[in-house]
């Protein structure tokens, strides 16, 4: 279980997460959705213990994430994978050493079972026999689910996504969007993804939630957030150019 | 208002200097710990080491050697219009070994690794490469400071005995064959001019000059912040810190030396 409580963030004067309250329960699929530059990716990294909130706790499994000793932490990030908007993979590695660097440097299995490994991550992302090619090599696409089997391969409890969709194509896409449900459904994996494909959030979500000026101001299922009577939730949905996200913003200049 | 913008100019970069120690001081105290914090993977240092040093390696030659040409020819104009010209051999070897070696290599293998490094960390840094790092319970320091920093401590006095052989190599070759001193004597002369603090004092220092360059580019690249353009400048101050610190530290160890060692 993941507990974000008064979480609040700011960049200089910008204030990103305002006093953040998010509760995501075990083996559960939550999915963040919010403009871009809201603040989610930021969230995320909170919850990686890439960034320190200015204020506020965020427990994982009731362990405080930002109390933790750099050892204790690195333990904690061995239970929980990220898969990066941009893929982040390592130029200077194949793809192989990419899926297999946790396992290299923190499993010490024999070379047998870590080639293993990686073929059986690379081909739950349907990318077999890429092992040996390098990251400039792949296409965009082909980076993203490099990236999921570099997240996958630890056998992770929690799988934060940055964006998984961004930036493909519609198939890779919902190839991407049925490995998530794989991942949720058998292996009971607890994930976040943050994204603002819609499509992309009704498939995989058990619950979604809208982060807005640093706020989650709704959550709840599928249905509820595609039936909600919020004026805020109800246009980012549905993507209308004009409703009271556009409104402030027009206020602001 | 020029005076104030001139004092609020010269307090800006008094506060960016400090800012610079500071974080080379944090960087230096992690990277020293990490270094002797376990598992160590000697294998990356190698890596390293091979990669600095073979980089590194036609450019110093070049430099080295035509640094000793000019330096004996320049030496020549004096000492031939006062007959001496046999002293250029311990003339170039003290200036080589003491402080020509030392400091061009310093400089150009700052130029040359320091800048590679910056811009390889700072593309990791833009594409969060580094935080994926950390994400997979790898501290960055630990993995990409540690061994570049080892590496360059390895290399660069290396490096300077190699640049003051060549170094000699190329003033022997200006005044064997262009100015018609014997070989053999010039090698003498060369040999016993030089004592051995000439040697460790000048070798000794390079190990700090290593320590800059490790840290300076180290730390530019964990600090870019936009895209291609945060790692170009950065880069560039990467380079210019580099040499700014060298040639500082360089004063400092030459006083040092000149009062511990008269």
């Amino acid at each position: 279980m993941i507990n974000i409580v008064n979480v609040t963030k700011s960049f200089g004067e910008h204030k990103v997460l305002d006093n953040l309250n998010l509760r995501i329960n075990t083996a559960e699929t939550c999915v963040i959705i919010g403009r871009s530059g809201c603040g989610k990716s930021v969230l995320l990294k909170h919850i990686m213990g890439l960034l320190r909130p200015d204020s506020g706790k965020i427990f994982v499994d009731d362990k405080e994430v930002n109390a933790l000793t750099p050892r204790e932490l690195n333990e904690l990030r061995m239970r929980i994978s990220m898969v990066f908007q941009s893929g982040a993979l390592f130029d200077s590695m194949t793809v192989g050493e990419n899926i297999g660097f946790g396992l290299i440097e923190h499993q010490h299995i024999g070379t047998k079972e870590l080639l293993e490994r990686v073929e059986e991550a690379l081909s739950m992302v349907d990318l077999c026999g890429i092992q040996n090619l390098m990251p400039s090599e792949l296409s965009g696409g082909m980076r993203k689910r490099v990236a999921l089997a570099r997240a996958i391969c630890m056998k992770p409890q929690i799988i934060l996504y940055d964006e998984p969709t961004t930036g493909v194509d519609p198939i890779t896409a919902d190839g991407i969007n049925e490995l998530i449900k794989d991942l949720h459904d058998k292996l009971k994996v607890t994930s976040i993804v943050v994204t603002h494909d819609m499509k992309s959030a009704y498939k995989v979500a058990d619950r979604i939630a809208m982060l807005y000026q640093g706020k989650i101001i709704a959550e709840g299922t599928v249905e509820e957030i595609k039936n909600t009577t919020h004026p805020v939730v109800h246009q980012f949905i549905n993507g209308f150019s004009k409703g009271p996200i556009t409104e402030t913003l027009e206020c602001f200049r | 208002m020029p005076l104030k913008d001139f004092f609020i100019h010269i307090g800006r970069s008094v506060i960016s200097f400090l800012y610079l120690l500071g974080g080379l001081t944090s960087l230096a105290v992690q990277t020293v710990y990490y270094a002797f914090t376990p598992p160590f993977k000697v294998e990356r240092v190698f890596e390293q080491v091979k990669k600095t040093g073979n980089d590194s390696l036609p450019i110093v030659s070049l430099i080295a050697l035509f640094i000793g040409f000019i330096f004996a020819l320049q030496t020549a104009y004096f000492m031939q219009r006062i007959g001496s010209e046999l002293y250029i051999a311990s003339l170039v070897a003290l200036s080589v070994v003491r402080e020509l070696g030392p400091v061009i290599t310093a400089l150009v293998v700052a130029g040359r690794v320091g800048a590679a490094i910056t811009a390889e960390l700072g593309s990791m840094q833009v594409t969060e490469q580094i935080d994926a790092l950390e994400t997979l319970a790898t501290n960055p320091v630990k993995y990409l400071v540690v061994p570049r920093f080892l590496a360059l401590i390895v290399v660069l006095p290396l490096l300077t005995l190699y640049a003051n052989l060549i170094g000699i190599l190329g003033s022997y070759l200006i005044c064997v064959y262009k100015l018609g001193i014997s070989g053999n004597l010039y090698m003498r002369v060369t040999f016993e001019s030089l004592l051995y603090k000439d040697v460790f004092t000048g070798l000794f220092k390079t190990i700090f000059f290593g320590i800059i360059i490790a840290l300076v580019s180290c730390y530019e690249g964990f600090n870019v912040q936009g895209g291609a353009e945060g790692v170009g400048r950065a880069t560039r101050l990467s380079v210019v810190k580099s040499f700014i610190l060298i040639i500082l530290a360089d004063c400092f160890f030459t006083a040092l030396f000149y009062f511990i060692f008269p």
